[in-house]
């Protein structure tokens, strides 16, 4: 529901929808299915994206662990080595595309508006429509596992390797496509937050006060809107040529194979950022409330943030050093790339240094806020070595980039991931996931994730090559170095990262059917989202807050006794959000939740099925697309007041915001 | 668009559509930048069919390329008009952006059918894939801001639209006009400067 009326809990707000499009009447319900379906609020929103990801987070976990499955011995009969090349395809392609990404999305939709003190995004409809394309876009791609296969080409999909000689099935077509509509959820919500950081921040909070996730989601949104074009044009090009017969990538018309790589390298680096730096927001945030410490250095995790997006730009072709670039390219992107490790380290540091000297309490999201700095150092030291060209050159296409890349990606972006899970369970849910089951679940992903990747640095140095879908008894070698003992033990890894994992799913179960709340503020935590009720309401705040302080949350709690110089608790949460209930503006209107989102998303799969199949269907969609268009474009986002005549009340309505 | 609850006009002093459309845009330079990088690199590609330099019509091109400059100085005068709250100007300028629009597609599409007929088909040389690819791309943009152009008249006409008027006028002028000066850019590289 759109209004929230108050302080009239007996009258109901009687809610008479305008028809939109002279059509359909505005949703209404506030429970309910609908309620979620046609919802805008940024936190339902959040949710719906965290649990998308968390449901392609298994998919693209049961692929992995197929994968593993058929190398644990040897001659493994697990796969075939086509269904072996789809599997690790989908395994990349759902973890980057459909979890990683919408699980920050998630976290950012749903912590970003509260963090900076807003009732919502700057866009409420084009934030739900972002979040239906990435869902019909997920479910298009894993659609055709059914339907001929799936992609098979690896997820960086080298051209001409994924023209239609070499993969003949409809896989990369729907690759291609599910890909591009998932890409128009990313660039809208880049949009949308941009937007949202620069317009929507509370009175005083300037940019140097703002939380640290809010300004690491900020850089990677903007590393989206530049690099998700690129991929873009990308993805056309290969479906040009996979259905229309263009000649991008056909050699034997004087085509540069490289093109796809230059193309999708420029997307992919900063790409990799974009998966990284929400996770060094989320333990940003967490580390200084278990450590009781400001941030160490906040303008240098900050501006080392913004260095990352901006010398991601320029480090690509470190992606296609073998590819034979000639060496002033080569030894460019080296340096460029050893260079980027600065503003990393700056970082790491930084979190080091918040832990100095503070009162460590370890909690789960603090174990995992750690693992993440011990464990993205050692991907990230690994992916020093790459970045010395030589050396990369024994490196490329082996185990030991497998090995770098689950470091940084789970290492580093999944424990971050759940790092904010344990922190913000309470915030979202209202009730504290139990510490006991998340401590088995910290050191079963900690041991799994070890005994999987780790090992992969000594398979890659010995020479197993990625996507080698069977070895051999009698190439496995012998003695400590040898394949077979390695390739078994990061087998038996996987299971247990996969029990740890489970564990968190069973805490989850658990802790819905706890009945206890959990208190307003069990971290004594620092940033504006801690100030609003567990779960938070509809509007967020009662009041929006007038900023003065970076952690600003923490400065209304505490002060400084002049005497002692040591910082003393002067309020509490609850006496903090109980004068803002006190205080609470009488009317606040939100925008309205709307039919047309679901709609225009619902459009675009069908034209891609279209494109595949048959252009009648295209049309069809086409269609849908136009209609939704402008349906939305004719309903003002926010309902008019008349819909909301509360005939027991003529109290005249006072917008705020 | 714009709404109750998120018109104000927050920290940066312009409002959150008009910075959206800004961002937009800004995403727009990469795709086309994409784009155009790929027809740089293949312009000269040329295994079977004609050349660029055998099929190009500058004269032809020039023409239809200062039409579409000229959209923009009406699509200007249309922004000044709803500034004014002139509805019947808006009206008449915004139209006839639309048909000075109407007229480049119009040309484009009468470019291609002579191109094709000269040989050069979407499959007939790297050159021919990056060059229908590149401003294909350009002629879908500006088809879709003739379809903005005509709905806004609609509405205007219906007078229903949600939002300030004249913002969203400017809005779309501003894809407007980064779509025309892409073609600038467009008609440089591929027409003007010799393979």
């Amino acid at each position: 529901m759109a209004i929230i009326e108050r302080p009239t809990p007996a009258a109901p707000v009687v809610v008479t929808p305008t028809e939109t499009y002279g059509l359909l009447k505005r949703p209404v319900s506030s429970t309910g299915w609908r309620s979620w379906v046609f919802t805008i609020d940024h936190k339902k929103l959040g949710i719906m994206y965290a649990v998308t990801a968390m449901f392609f987070f298994i998919v693209g976990g049961i692929e992995a662990l197929l994968i593993r499955l058929q190398l644990a011995a040897p001659n493994g009969k697990v796969l075939n080595a086509d269904l072996y090349n789809q599997m690790f395809t989908m395994h990349a392609t759902t973890m980057v595309f459909l979890f990683i990404m919408p699980m920050a999305a998630g976290f950012a939709n749903y912590f970003l508006p509260l963090q900076i003190g807003a009732r919502d995004v700057a866009f409420p409809r084009l934030n739900a429509f972002g979040f239906w394309s990435l869902l019909f876009g997920g479910i298009f791609l894993n659609l055709a596992w059914f339907l001929g296969g799936a992609a098979d080409g690896g997820w960086f999909m080298y051209a001409p390797n994924s023209g239609p000689v070499f993969s003949p099935s409809n896989g990369v077509n729907f690759w291609a496509l599910g890909l591009q509509i998932a890409g128009i959820a990313s660039l809208t919500s880049a949009i949308n937050l941009i937007i949202t950081v620069l317009n929507m921040r509370a009175p005083g909070m300037s940019l140097m006060k703002m939380p640290i996730f809010t300004w690491m989601i900020t850089v990677v949104q903007f590393l989206l809107l530049f690099a998700v074009p690129v991929i873009t044009v990308a993805l056309f090009l290969l479906m040009f040529q996979r259905n229309f017969g263009a000649r991008f990538f056909d050699v034997a018309a004087g085509a540069d194979p490289l093109l796809w790589q230059h193309l999708f390298w420029i997307f992919g680096h900063p790409e990799v950022y974009i998966l990284i730096l929400p996770s060094f927001g989320i333990i940003s945030e967490v580390l200084p409330v278990f450590s009781r410490k400001p941030l160490f250095g906040y303008p240098f995790v900050v501006f080392s943030g913004a260095a990352i997006g901006f010398v991601g730009w320029g480090v690509w072709a470190h992606h296609m050093f073998a590819s034979g670039l000639g060496p002033v390219s080569v030894a460019v992107f080296s340096v460029a790339t050893m260079a980027i490790a600065v503003p990393t380290g700056v970082k790491i540091i930084n979190w080091t240094l918040t832990m100095w000297g503070g009162k460590l309490w370890f909690t789960t999201a603090m174990k995992f806020a750690i693992g993440l700095i011990v464990l993205f150092t050692v991907g990230g030291l690994s992916g020093v070595t790459h970045s010395i060209a030589p050396s990369d050159t024994q490196q490329t296409d082996t185990y030991y980039i497998v090995a770098h890349f689950h470091y940084v990606l789970f290492g580093g972006s999944v424990l971050g991931i759940f790092a904010g899970f344990y922190y913000w369970w309470p915030k979202v849910f209202g009730k504290m996931l139990s510490e006991k089951l998340g401590s088995w679940n910290f050191w079963l992903m900690i041991i799994g994730l070890n005994l999987t990747f780790g090992p992969m640095h000594i398979l890659g140095l010995q020479g197993q090559p990625r996507r080698m879908y069977q070895w051999t008894e009698a190439r496995a070698g012998e003695g400590f170095f040898n394949l077979a003992f390695w390739n078994s033990v990061a087998s038996i890894g996987s299971f247990i990262l996969a029990i740890g994992i489970l564990i968190f799913l069973i805490n989850v179960w658990v802790t819905s059917r706890n009945p206890q709340r959990a208190p307003l503020d069990p971290w004594d935590a620092r940033s504006l989202e801690w100030m609003t009720s567990n779960p938070p309401k509809e509007h967020n705040f009662d009041v929006i807050p007038t900023v003065h302080h970076l952690d600003e949350f923490f400065h209304r709690k505490y002060e400084e006794d002049e005497a002692t110089h040591t910082m003393k608790q002067i309020t509490t949460a609850e006496d903090l959000i109980a004068e803002q209930e006190r205080n609470a503006d009488r009317h606040i209107h939100m925008p309205s939740p709307s039919y047309w989102p679901i709609v225009l998303a619902f459009g675009l799969p069908v034209i891609a099925f279209g494109l595949i199949y048959s252009y009648l269907i295209a049309v069809v969609g086409g269609v849908i697309v136009l209609f939704a268009a402008f349906g939305w474009a004719l309903e003002s986002s926010t309902a008019p007041e008349s819909d909301f005549e509360n005939p027991n009340s003529s109290a005249e309505l006072v917008k705020h915001d | 668009m714009t709404d109750v609850a998120h018109g104000h006009v927050g920290g940066t002093g312009i409002s959150n559509v008009k910075l959206g459309m800004w961002a937009f845009l800004g995403s727009e330079c990469l795709l086309f930048g994409g784009l155009i990088s790929t027809y740089m690199l293949y312009r000269g590609r040329v295994t079977g069919g004609p050349r660029p330099s055998q099929i190009f019509d500058i004269p032809f091109t020039s023409v239809s390329s200062f039409v579409l400059l000229m959209s923009s100085l009406t699509m200007v005068l249309a922004v000044s008009a709803a500034h004014k709250d002139d509805d019947r100007k808006t009206n008449l300028w915004l139209t006839v952006t639309a048909l000075l629009g109407t007229t480049f597609v119009g040309g484009q599409v009468y470019e291609f059918t002579a191109f094709y007929k000269e040989g050069l088909g979407f499959s007939t040389s790297l050159f021919g894939s990056s060059f229908y690819t590149l401003t294909g791309f350009h002629g879908v943009h500006v088809t879709v801001g003739i379809i903005m152009l005509m709905s806004l008249v609609g509405i205007l006409t219906r007078s229903s639209m949600p939002g300030k008027k004249a913002e969203v006028v400017e809005i779309v002028g501003l894809y407007w006009h980064f779509v025309d000066i892409v073609w600038i850019i467009i008609f440089t590289l591929v027409y003007l400067i010799p393979v």
